[in-house]
């Protein structure tokens, strides 16, 4: 099971029939556990991974840090129930440390982030406090390194 | 002027280049060309590895090693071996670390063939064995394996190439460039053949790690034959490390001191920053290796219904990255059908006479390529065998 989702972690392109080859299982076999992950919600989705520094696009991503008050009965989660809901944040950790949340936020300029964090983030009840962090440049997301993909260089040996 | 054929040794004027040569020849003079014709992994050696040697240069670790190789070096050798293959070897006498497995084989063949001994070499295979057997004198005999025995070597077959002056059996698998494997039982088959007689066996087995579905088996763990088996065997293929040229042998003690003899005065040892590589690889590379077969195989599954699909027949490798389809369908000999696939899609795949006579009618193509690149190379043969058939 965990080879599985391993493989289909790094490659969401694979064919039930190729993962069956990789595992020495039958294809029937590999097809049925993925539809029983799918249901089980182990398996959520499947991304393309995208350098988008290479692309026109205009985007930032910033990573936040958020204290918050946890409340009574509910704890962190129905603060990160409300922060998780909003399309500009990509991803919402609950962190050990000195602080509560990372939050992985994206928008097309600082400015923007600037006042998602100001407007709508601190204004959150419970939080108390907020640090914000640009990212600058990605090197390697997602378990993938963003350089250019590696020619092959493989000379011809005479054998 | 000096007449250099005249120089030159009889035994090695008499040796022809590799037959790969030629149609390389062609192919470097392309541009975009698809390939599939290399022979090694297209994986980088694993980070940690890269590490270990980095840390050994750091550390000035740039001396000889004893003639044998790094003691710590051959422990990791005998426990691998014994984890892998259930194979003993002791790490002091009866293992020695070589410039890659063709060292192996070229000192396991010198150091027991005398002039007029045959070697006996099952076909098609690797290119080595032949010159090298012929340059430490031996009378080299061949078998040729066929297709409808999965390219297996075969017990009647190995009966009827042994006379009284068989030294040597070069026991090629898992098999470049059939990909042909040798199960349990059909080792011990060969076994019983072999077993009352006073042969050696030098079983190459760099693509042990490269078996598909069945669990490589050593000869030399089958019954009565440790005693008269040579194991040559090396990183280039298990852990992707081509580049670092290290093998080793094992053997009983009485062959291989005379082996290191050999290593010893041409060698001295092989060199110490791959070996401090080769530790880390042995001792923590296991995962490494499970990754890479899978990958292997799921591309071996891949070219093989691909190669199908499009007309071209083949059989289903167990072993090594190697695919050896029977082409002899189309009217063309090997080297006709590769030339003309070359020129006219820009393919390359290697005909199969390069590997012997017996090739004929085959070719090798290598799957140490990613899918997308063997995706192209199917594309380019596919169009190619239909203009053929018209």
């Amino acid at each position: 099971m965990e080879k599985l989702l391993k493989i289909m972690e790094e490659d969401a392109t694979l064919s039930a029939k190729e993962i069956a080859a990789m595992l020495s299982k039958e294809e029937g076999d590999v097809k049925k556990m993925i539809a029983e992950l799918e249901a089980d919600g182990v398996i959520l989705g499947k991304r393309t991974v995208i350098d988008w520094d290479k692309t026109d696009r205009e985007y930032v991503t910033a990573l936040i840090e958020v204290k918050v008050m946890p409340q009574r009965d509910d704890g962190f989660d129905k603060i990160a129930d409300k922060i998780s809901k909003y399309s500009e944040v990509k991803g919402l950790f609950l962190m050990s440390g000195g602080f509560d949340f990372t939050v992985m936020l994206e928008g097309k300029t600082m400015k923007e982030v600037a006042y998602f964090v100001a407007r709508k983030l601190a204004t959150i009840e419970s939080v108390t406090a907020t640090a914000t962090h640009f990212v600058l440049k990605t090197y390697k997301n997602e378990g993938v390194i963003y350089a250019k993909p590696e020619k092959d260089v493989r000379e011809t040996l005479i054998l | 002027m000096m007449d250099y054929s005249k120089l030159i040794s009889k035994t090695l004027m008499e040796t022809k280049p590799s037959g790969i040569r030629k149609f390389f020849g062609l192919v470097s003079k392309m541009q975009d060309v698809t390939a599939l014709t290399v022979g090694q992994p297209d994986f980088v050696t694993p980070w940690h590895v890269r590490e270990a040697a980095i840390e050994s240069l750091e550390s000035g670790k740039t001396y000889y090693t004893s003639n044998s190789g790094l003691r710590e070096l051959r422990d990791a050798i005998s426990a691998y071996m014994k984890r892998r293959f259930d194979l003993e070897y002791d790490a002091h006498s009866e293992i020695f670390v070589t410039v890659g497995g063709s060292e192996a084989i070229d000192v396991a063949m010198r150091a027991v063939i005398n002039p007029g001994d045959e070697v006996i070499v099952p076909m098609p295979s690797f290119v080595c064995y032949e010159p090298m057997a012929r340059m430490a004198g031996a009378n080299v005999v061949t078998i040729n394996t066929k297709a409808e025995n999965s390219f297996k070597l075969t017990p009647d077959e190995l009966r009827a190439a042994i006379t009284p002056r068989t030294k040597l059996l070069v026991l090629p698998y898992p098999n470049n460039p059939t990909g042909a494997i040798l199960k349990k039982e059909e080792l011990e088959a060969l076994a019983a053949v072999l077993r009352d007689t006073n042969i050696l066996v030098l079983s190459d087995e760099i693509y042990a790690e490269l078996t598909y579905g069945n669990k490589h088996v050593s000869i030399a763990s089958v019954e009565g034959m440790w005693e008269r088996t040579i194991v040559a065997s090396g990183f280039s293929k298990a852990y992707a490390m081509t580049g670092w040229r290290l093998g080793y042998l094992c053997a009983p003690a009485p062959l291989l001191s005379e082996m290191l003899k050999l290593h010893q005065y041409a060698i001295m040892c092989a060199p110490t920053v791959s070996q401090f590589a080769a530790i880390e690889a042995m001792n923590n590379g296991d995962d490494d290796i499970a990754r890479m077969c899978a990958e292997y195989n799921r591309r071996r599954i891949f070219i093989h219904e691909g190669l199908e699909s499009i007309g071209i027949p083949s059989f289903m490798p167990e072993g090594a990255f190697y695919i050896y389809p029977d082409i002899s369908g189309y009217g063309l000999s090997s080297e006709e059908f590769c030339e003309k696939l070359l020129y006219e899609e820009k393919c390359a795949i290697v005909p199969g006479t390069a590997f012997g006579d017996c090739g004929e009618g085959f070719a090798r193509i290598s799957y140490a390529y990613s899918v997308k690149h063997i995706t192209e190379a199917l594309e380019k043969m596919e169009r190619f065998v239909k203009k053929l058939k018209k």
